[in-house]
């Protein structure tokens, strides 16, 4: 029986068996316990053709609807840059993995140190890496560092203000590793100095993570964090929104040791949930305890410059266990992506569209809160991202904005509605929101 | 042939301690540096932390391995060899002169578990 997609015919198999002293398949597999396999059925569809594949997949395209996005809660619809996908297409970039035997690939060593580069001046850390899955297990990452430079202190304090979908994630690999994570207190949208300082007192602690803007779109204001962590040996880490950092005061200024999060707001589309890219930066003195691939810049025994994978011995193919992190891989296409994304904006371009989401965020606020039928939910300082409380059914409001091709922000509480704005927005499309809003309100 | 010094004690991970009344400086031998090559990095404890015999209390790292340096005796550390941070490369110039923390010894009875130099050669040879 000839599969398309697996190549050996039946002759092929035997052939292999025999090399190997096999009697058949299920003779190789021997070694796995009775227990562990499977027996049955698999409950799988009969084959479809490449013909009805594609009436099956377009059929369920047919049901997507495209909705005006006024939704964050840590993904944003920035615009994709056409070039972008155009360049992210080509076979070299887009089929090649992650190199091994990387000095031959100087061209992917190439663009994975640009993007390092441009993380570090966008950070303001000096050192990056060339990059995490994504900014959830980026935090993870990050989480690990701190507690394996730490001397043997194994809590990681975490801001209430963190994305909880963030926390999920670095719960998942602290349990495995035996690290406890304590919340701090948040006050007013806010995370509370106060409570951080008394749960540091405590001992034990190896780090602690903060987010900016927050889970509520606030720009938190971290005076005095960085100190009072290293004054008890503790790192100060942030958790970030890559392209908010154009404009808000970075981590590297904060006096943060890591700095990490997601790129997708570089000009990734939404696409579902990803692909996104994680970064993670740090200071020099945590440079042995970056986790993951790190490309350096050096020249060749003819003086030419060259790129290579360097100070591999960090990494867990060399130290095993004793390695920060298990990664060996990075998530080099969208690298790539928001690296072409950085040099397309430039610095301006980038704080434009950062200031532009800003703008359009405060007249959408303002806006809402002239209407009566909201209030701010903090009284904090936010970016691009607020949250308002509504004492009507907020889910009934979507789904009304939704029936007229709009999504109106994402639902955070019983009574709270967070708005996120980006350069995409048009005036006349946050009008139209607004106005959306009031006839919902009015038909009350 | 590694060199290796009479009056030093020696672990079976390859570090030595050079006993200074109640101080212990501790390094890597001879045999060890060889066997790393090219040492670019040591990750040192700091003053006052402690050592326990056995345990790890920092790292070497060469072109090709990172291997964990193990406490031959227990105590605190009161010197750190700050060279090394800047010069990394002196532990394959003279591995029992530079030497990489000096400790208060906590227990001296420890010492009688590890070998002298002639056992030593002898366990280098074995391997």
């Amino acid at each position: 029986m000839m599969y398309k997609y697996f190549p050996h015919t039946a002759d092929d198999l035997q052939s292999m068996l025999k090399a190997v002293g096999a009697d058949s398949l299920d003779a190789l597999y021997s070694d796995i316990p009775a227990d562990v396999r499977f027996r049955g059925d698999y409950d799988l569809p009969s084959e479809m053709s490449e013909l009805e594949v594609r009436q099956l997949f377009e059929q369920l395209g047919r049901q997507n609807r495209q909705l005006v996005c006024f939704a964050g809660d840590g993904v944003y619809d920035h615009y994709t840059p056409a070039v972008i996908p155009d360049l992210l297409a080509r076979s070299e970039f887009l089929t090649s993995y992650t190199p091994y035997q990387a000095e031959v690939s100087q061209g992917t060593l190439h663009y994975i140190f640009e993007y390092q580069s441009m993380m570090t001046a966008l950070t303001g850390m000096d050192i990056s890496n060339a990059s995490m899955y994504d900014g959830t297990t980026a935090a993870a990452e990050a989480m690990m560092m701190a507690v394996n430079a730490g001397k043997k202190q194994s809590k990681v304090l975490v801001s209430a203000t963190v994305d909880p979908k963030v926390v999920a994630a670095m719960q998942t690999y602290a349990d495995g590793l035996g690290i406890t994570i304590e919340m701090i207190d948040e006050h007013d949208g806010a995370t509370s100095l106060t409570d951080f300082g008394r749960r540091l007192t405590a001992g034990g602690v190896a780090g602690v993570m903060v987010a900016q803007p927050n889970r509520y779109g606030i720009v938190e204001d971290y005076t005095g964090f960085a100190d009072v962590a290293h004054s008890l040996k503790a790192l100060f880490m942030m958790h970030c929104v890559a392209a908010d950092l154009a404009v808000l005061k970075t981590p590297g200024e904060w006096g943060a040791d890591i700095a990490c999060g997601d790129g997708q707001s570089l000009g990734i589309p939404m696409q579902f949930g990803g692909p996104y890219v994680g970064f993670l930066c740090c200071t020099e003195k945590l440079l042995r305890k970056m986790p993951g691939r790190i490309v350096g810049m050096t020249s060749d025994n003819r003086g030419q410059r060259a790129f290579v994978l360097t100070l591999q011995a960090r990494e867990q193919h060399i130290r095993r266990q004793k390695a920060t992190s298990n990664i060996c891989s990075n998530q080099s296409l969208m690298a790539l992506f928001v690296t072409v994304y950085l040099s397309l904006m430039g610095r301006q371009g980038l704080k434009e569209a950062a200031m532009l989401g800003y703008d359009g965020a405060h007249y959408l606020c303002d806006q809402l809160l002239q209407t009566g039928h909201f209030s701010l939910a903090f009284d904090r300082p936010f970016f691009n991202e607020f949250c308002l409380v509504c004492d009507k059914d907020i889910d009934a409001l979507q789904q009304y904005c939704a029936e007229a091709g709009y999504m109106a922000g994402v639902k955070t509480g019983d009574n709270m509605l967070m708005l996120a704005v980006t350069e995409r927005r048009s005036k006349e499309e946050t009008d139209r929101l607004v106005s959306l809003i009031n006839e919902y309100m009015n038909t009350l | 042939m590694a060199k290796v010094i009479e009056g030093l004690y020696y672990s079976e991970s390859h570090e030595y301690v050079r006993v200074d009344g109640d101080y212990g400086y501790i390094g890597i031998t001879d045999y060890a540096q060889q066997a790393l090559g090219n040492v670019v990095y040591v990750d040192m404890p700091e003053v006052d932390d402690d050592v326990t015999a056995g345990e790890e209390f920092g790292a070497v790292e060469s072109v090709k391995a990172a291997s964990d340096l193990n406490a031959p005796v227990s105590g605190t550390v009161v010197e750190v060899n700050d060279a090394l941070e800047d010069q990394p490369e002196l532990l394959n110039q003279d591995a029992y002169e530079n030497w990489i923390i000096k400790v208060e010894l906590s227990d001296k009875a420890e010492l009688e578990s590890l070998m002298d130099a002639g056992a030593y050669e002898a366990f280098c040879n074995k391997s």
